[in-house]
This record gives C-alpha cells, structure tokens and sequence, in this order.
C-alpha cells in the first residue's frame, strides 16, 4: 500500500468504492435508456416532434403542455422510453445520499460524533430536496 | 519532440476552437435558432429533424468537455452561458442539464480523488453541508425568478468569474500559521503524497468561519444558476482557508458532488430536465473530459485558459445582452 493510500482515512474509502461503483453504474445505466429511447424500443410519453418544440418553453408549460408529471410521478411513467430515463438519472443523483450512509456508524467508531452528526445531517438535507416536497413550481 | 507534440496539441485545441466557432455561427444563423423558432410555431412540422440538436449538442459538449480540462475549469461555468445563449433551449433546462453535468463529472472524478488524498472528506463535509442546504434556496429562488432577471445575473456572474479566473493568484502550498478554533474542532487538517517529489504534504486550515459563511453564498449562486461552482470553492479553500491548491481543487470537485445533488434534484421534481438533450450533454462533456485529461498529460497551452476567459466574457455579455431583452 503506498504512503498516500495508508494516510487516507477508512471511511474515505468506503465512500470512494461506493461511489465508483454507483456513479458508473448510473451512467452505463443512462447511455443504455437513452438508447432505448432514441431507437423506439419503447415508445415515449412526449413524442419526441413535440419535445423539440416545448423545450423553448418554460418548464411549467413544458408540463402543462407536456402533461409531464411533477416530483416522483416519472416513477408511474417508467415503461414509457423518455421516463424509462428518470432511473438512471435519479441514481446518479441519489449516489451521494446512498454513500453517506456508511460514514455514520464509520465515525461513531471512530469517537467522531461531530461527522456522524454532519452525515447524518446531510442525508437529511439532500432527501429533503429529493423528497420534492417543497416547491413552488417553475415559472 | 516535446515541442512537436505541442504544436499537435495547439493545432488540435485551434481545430475544436474553430469547430465550437462554426457552432455557434450555425446556431446563430437561420439554420439554427431561426429553424427551432419554425418549429415552435409549426408544432411537429420542423425541417430539423428531432435528432438534430441532440447530436450537435452531443458535439459541443465533446469539444466542450476537452476544453473545460485544458482550461482547468468545471463542465457547468461554460455549459450554461454557452448552451442557454447558442441553443434554443429555455434557461429551466440548461440550468437542469447544466448541474446533472456538472455532477456526473464530479461523481466520476470523486473515488480518485478521495482514494489519494487529494480530496478531504473532513474538509468537505463541513461546507458541504452549508452550501448543499443553500444550494435548495437558490434552486427555488432561481426558479422563482422571471428568466430575463435570471439571465441578467448570470451574465453578471460569468463575467465576474472571467475577471475571477484572470486576476486570481491561487498559491500552491499556503502558509497557515495556527489552526483555528473551530477548524482544529472539526480536524481539517490531513497528509496528501506530492508525486513530483515524493513528498508527503502536510496541510491544516484557518478562518474557518470566514470560510463556511462565504460557502453560502456559493450554494445559492450554484443552485440559482445550475453553474457547478468549481471556480468559487478553489480560491475560498485555498486562499482564504489555507489549504494546498492540489487539495482545494481536489476538494472542490468532490463538493460539487453534494452541492449540485441538492439543487439538481430541486430541478429533477420541477420538470426542469428532459432527457433528449439532457443526456447527450452529460454523455458529451465526459468523453470531451476524458479526452482532455489525455492531452493534459502531455501539455497545457496557456493561451486556452486566456481564451476560456474571452468565451466566457463574450457568453457572459450574450447573456446580459439576453436579459435585456436585446
């Protein structure tokens, strides 16, 4: 093991793999749904003459006109060729809540109550923002 | 030989340079924008097929992604000014595809960093935490915003971060004396391996508090502008709170990682992302990184960062120019 590996912390560890492990998965996942979409093996909710045409609009109306469901409702949609990508987009997007998780009992071991404290608070932050709960809606 | 190799490398970075120019002379011409506002009139009836932007986006995110590395600065700061000011796509988008790229870079670049040392957990997780709860405000302030307001601000901040990126003097190992209070509280201090020298590098931070207050600010503008924030998270670590600049560029990315996951899932629930264009341009910028990183190990040509400084003034006033309804 070099110098520089045995000086980084175990729990930094744990994060990385994790991370490598997820963050590639995703994009494997992403390029082969988004292959899906474009050669029509799974027909999409918006066909995609209409997509090119709301994309110059704002989001609410992309929605509106879209009928494009908000927060968590791609999930119901996941059999059509554009929502089929929301999966591998949320996994990415997902990675970081999922790594965190590990460092708790990591630095509870290690009598860091502060970090596990921060971990713990971070985990609650960012399912907070993918809880979709709050929002106004885009203009 | 070295000088051989980098007159390819020049001649290669003028070649992307020059087809990211007939880009954006197409774009600006009638068979770019002018064809998408057609479409928009003529519902399902455009004669760009709806392949089109997708692979022109899938393109300059490619060229894109090389130059971002060889400037040394993220996906996002160039993605977002030049996307939102050359493409017809609405600002809710760009912003929405702007952090899943800046993300994606972030997420693949973070286990290197992380297993080397080179990002600090211990360093992160603190600010980390700030900007990425700020980072929720400013997505919803940002989506709140009329979009000629928030054009406005963003081209005030890109050409903010082009008089940044030419006057700031980032040093390679700051000089902190004594460790403050909360920092030494919190452990931000670590050992990283310097590979030119063999050396191991010990390092520690100061004005911590100065630190997190300015992550704030860095979150909301990250979250208001789906910019990535790179090129605020490196002179705040390093110059302002001591940390060697492999470490705070370390830092940065793997930050951005928690960053732009708050304010990208803000965009995911508020319909801000559609996967045509969104994915080419995540799928783009990594090859473009990957083959940037290539040729950054052979050379780096400072005349690309001066000239990222000029791109990004230029997108900057386009996007001024935008906000102003000119």
């Amino acid at each position: 093991m070099s110098t520089s590996m045995s000086k980084t912390p175990k729990e930094q560890i744990i994060y990385a793999d994790l991370l490598f492990y997820g963050s590639w998965g995703s994009l494997a996942l992403l390029a082969l749904t988004y292959t899906i979409y474009v050669t029509g093996i799974l027909a999409p909710h918006i066909p995609l003459d209409k997509v090119i045409v709301l994309w110059e609009k704002s989001a609410h109306e992309y929605m509106v006109q879209g009928h494009a469901p908000q927060g968590w409702g791609w999930v119901y949609l996941l059999n059509t060729g554009d929502f089929l990508n929301f999966g591998g987009l949320a996994i990415l997007a997902g990675m970081t809540i999922i790594c965190f998780i590990p460092l708790i009992p990591a630095y509870i071991k290690e009598k860091r109550p502060i970090y596990a404290l921060i971990a713990v608070l971070e985990i609650l932050v960012l399912s907070f923002a993918a809880s979709g709960i709050v929002g106004g809606g885009a203009h | 030989m070295l000088r051989a190799k980098n007159t390819k490398i020049i001649f290669f970075t003028a070649v992307c340079i020059c087809l990211l120019a007939g880009v954006f002379a197409w774009a600006g011409a009638d068979g770019g924008v002018a064809v998408a506002k057609e479409a928009a009139m003529m519902t399902g009836n455009s004669s760009m097929p709806w392949w089109g932007w997708p692979l022109i986006l899938l393109f300059f995110c490619f060229i894109l992604g090389i130059i971002a590395v060889l400037a040394g600065v993220g996906g996002g700061v160039l993605y977002v000014p030049l996307v939102s000011g050359f493409f017809p796509f609405h600002l809710d988008f760009v912003r929405g595809a702007g952090l899943l790229v800046a993300l994606a870079g972030a997420l693949a670049a973070g286990p290197g960093l992380l297993r080397r040392n080179l990002a600090s957990l211990r360093l992160a997780l603190p600010v980390a935490l700030i900007a990425s709860t700020c980072a929720i405000g400013g997505a919803f302030l940002g989506l709140a915003l009329p979009t000629n307001v928030v054009q406005l601000c963003l081209g005030g901040t890109i050409m903010f971060i082009a008089i940044l990126l030419l006057t700031s003097k980032n040093v390679v190992r700051p000089h902190v004396e004594k460790q403050d209070a909360i920092s030494l509280a919190l452990g931000m201090s670590g050992v990283y391996m310097e590979e030119s020298t063999g050396e191991a590098v010990e390092w520690k931070t100061h004005r911590t508090l100065q630190g997190m207050l300015l992550f704030i600010v860095i979150g909301v503008m990250a979250g208001m502008f789906g910019l990535g924030a790179g090129w605020a998270n490196v002179p705040v670590l390093n110059m302002l709170m001591g940390a060697p600049l492999k470490v705070a560029v370390g830092t940065s990315k793997f930050l951005l990682s928690i960053t732009d996951t708050s304010a990208a899932w803000v965009y995911l629930n508020q319909g801000c992302v559609i996967p045509l264009m969104a994915i080419p341009s995540i799928i783009g910028l990594m090859l473009g990184s990957f083959m940037g990183v290539r040729l950054l190990a052979k050379a780096k040509p400072k005349f690309i960062r001066y000239m990222v400084i000029g791109v990004l003034l230029f997108a900057g006033g386009k996007a001024l120019l935008k906000g102003l309804g000119i």
